[in-house]
């Protein structure tokens, strides 16, 4: 079920202070996060942001296409490299 | 002739049914546009005034987006998730299913006949 209306995006108040701070020095820096589940709102544009993926940090430049969606989604969490091939297989990308 | 939107309107079926020949409008656009035109759903396409043809043929043209505009905003939307690289951009890519079904078993609307596997015959 999607998420009521009425309550309003899900935006993580720590990393938006960071970014607003960010963007009244009008500096950028990577700033690393876990905040997988919070929505991307229009100040993360131009920045990038280490999504943490459950390993390591993912490098994600946010777009203005990206506004909307959840940082969670542009870290991917599993690596699928694959079945073991039993004749000649097309290999599927890692 | 009844043509509308560049498609062919099958002459013995009722308008109600044979407007959903159209991409893009089902039973309940269908219902709505003879609503709003004020034309008997039930009327057979080869029956109809060439007035209320046109009238069909305005309404759509200006209201709603069908066949080929509608395709290519779809196609649209798929090329935008799949530029930005998100998680559901990946299965559009790798033509596996969007909104997180199993691909353990099934799937195989998306995954039919990939690399070898294919669609089992029956013995």
């Amino acid at each position: 079920m999607a998420r009521s209306i009425k309550k309003g995006p899900y935006i993580d108040a720590n990393l938006l202070a960071k970014i607003d701070e960010l963007n009244r020095i009008n500096q950028k820096k990577v700033i690393k996060t876990w905040a997988r589940r919070s929505t991307i709102p229009p100040e993360f544009i131009g920045h990038t942001l280490a999504v943490h993926n459950g390993n390591k940090f993912v490098p994600v430049f946010i777009s203005e296409n990206m506004v909307g969606h959840k940082l969670g989604e542009f870290a991917l969490t599993r690596t699928f490299r694959g079945h073991t091939e039993k004749k000649s297989e097309k290999s599927s990308r890692p | 002739m009844a043509r509308i939107s560049g498609i062919d309107l099958p002459r013995d079926k009722r308008i109600e049914v044979a407007l959903t020949y159209i991409y893009g409008i089902g039973l309940t656009t269908s219902r709505e546009i003879l609503e709003k035109t004020r034309i008997n759903p039930d009327t057979r396409v080869r029956d109809m005034q060439p007035d209320e043809v046109a009238k069909i043929r305005d309404l759509i043209a200006n209201d709603y987006k069908v066949e080929g505009a509608l395709r290519s905003e779809t196609q649209m939307n798929i090329k935008r998730l799949i530029d930005i690289g998100c998680y559901r951009g990946m299965r559009h890519r790798r033509n596996l299913p969007v909104r997180g079904q199993r691909t353990h078993t099934n799937a195989r609307t998306r995954r039919a006949r990939r690399g070898g596997v294919g669609i089992r015959k029956k013995k």
